[in-house]
């Protein structure tokens, strides 16, 4: 019985998929065996993300349709035993993601992983609410910054109404977030919200922090989640993230910024 | 921030201003998020009940569910102009 794990977070361009390529190759690093899965239907990006662009045959919506089975879907990563990649259509419509047709596939893969993470398109749309429906735990991806934190809160209230939890009066979804594109030192002089702003009003359990980083750019660039980069201060914070995920602590690193020495912070510069 | 800042005279950072708007507005769209879909057209449907009565404007009925744990309150405020027609 799989663990469904979905990333969401209404605003667009906050690291969802960046996010889901990192969780998801940390979690298979762990052992446990792992599928990333794009809801993106029409916009699909985790292929690149993953570096297997050139290696999709078949997608999500063909094994909802039946055209072909989850065994000829599955991307195996080449770099990361037990970690799998399902892609979205390119060119379907996005309404050929049926909730009869995620649940079915979502059953499947459940006898024989351990872990599925939902990469969310942006949005509050069906693809949005397909991707969290049946999610057993949600990580919240939001950076410093007005309109992802107000949109991190609409998500956070879809879930408690539109989910499947949420409507069969099961558990609640277990809410992680997860802050993005971090920069101390423009916290530390006042010109980005702090961990403690977000935190005072999100209120949900923290994952993590992820600083703003140009590795996280460099990989992308060259399809290769950036927790494999593990010098990167952005490497090491999914390392930590995916460790909490999995219930152990780590205390967070990478907040500091460039600490500036008492002299300097006594006569500024 | 350094030593001599203190004696500048004291601006609101930006991010201060932020986290202020984001409180402000995430508690209204909380409370409105909790509502039942059928409340806006309740209030249509009442005002033009109402209407049948007395000429009020559209901003003159308010409608809220408050809900506790073991009970919810759905509050009609209706505001009534001052001299009353009688349209028969």
């Amino acid at each position: 019985m799989a663990r469904i794990i979905v990333v969401t977070s209404g605003k667009g361009g906050v690291g969802k998929t960046t996010t889901s390529a990192s969780i998801s190759t940390g979690l298979a690093q762990r052992g446990y065996k792992t599928a990333v899965i794009d809801f993106d239907v029409g916009l699909r990006n985790l292929d690149l993300i993953m570096n297997c662009e050139r290696r999709v045959v078949y997608d999500f919506v063909n094994v909802i349709q039946g055209e072909a089975t989850l065994n000829q879907a599955l991307i195996r990563d080449k770099r990361v035993e037990n970690l799998f990649i399902l892609p979205a259509s390119q060119t379907r419509d996005k309404e050929a993601l049926t909730a009869e047709g995620v649940q079915k596939v979502l059953d499947e893969m459940s006898e024989t992983f351990d872990y599925l993470v939902c990469d969310s398109p942006a949005g509050i749309e069906h693809g949005a609410l397909m991707a969290l429906y049946h999610a057993d735990e949600a990580i919240v991806v939001t950076n410093p910054e007005v309109s992802s934190v107000r949109d991190s809160d609409r998500i956070l209230g879809i879930l408690q109404s539109k989910s499947r939890r949420a409507e069969q009066g099961m558990d609640p979804v277990k809410e992680h977030l997860l802050l993005t594109r971090y920069n101390s030192e423009r916290v530390e002089r006042g010109e980005m919200l702090s961990l403690e702003d977000v935190n005072d009003i999100l209120s949900i359990s923290l994952l993590g922090v992820i600083p703003e980083s140009q590795a996280v750019l460099n990989a992308s660039n060259q399809g290769s989640p950036v927790i494999l980069e593990d010098e990167s201060e952005a490497g090491g914070a999914y390392a930590d993230a995916v460790a909490r995920l999995l219930g152990e602590e780590r205390p967070l690193r990478f907040l500091d910024g460039n600490k500036k020495g008492f002299l300097k912070r006594m006569f500024g510069g | 921030m350094s030593f001599f800042d203190y004696f500048k005279t004291r601006k609101k950072s930006s991010a201060s201003i932020a986290k202020e708007r984001l409180q402000i507005i995430v508690a209204h769209e909380r409370n409105t998020r909790e509502q039942p879909d059928y409340l806006p057209e309740l209030q249509q449907e009442l005002l033009a009940v109402i209407r049948r009565y007395v000429e009020i404007e559209d901003d003159q009925v308010q409608v809220q569910l408050d809900r506790n744990d073991s009970c919810s309150v759905l509050e009609l405020n209706v505001t009534l102009p001052e001299e009353v027609v009688d349209p028969q």
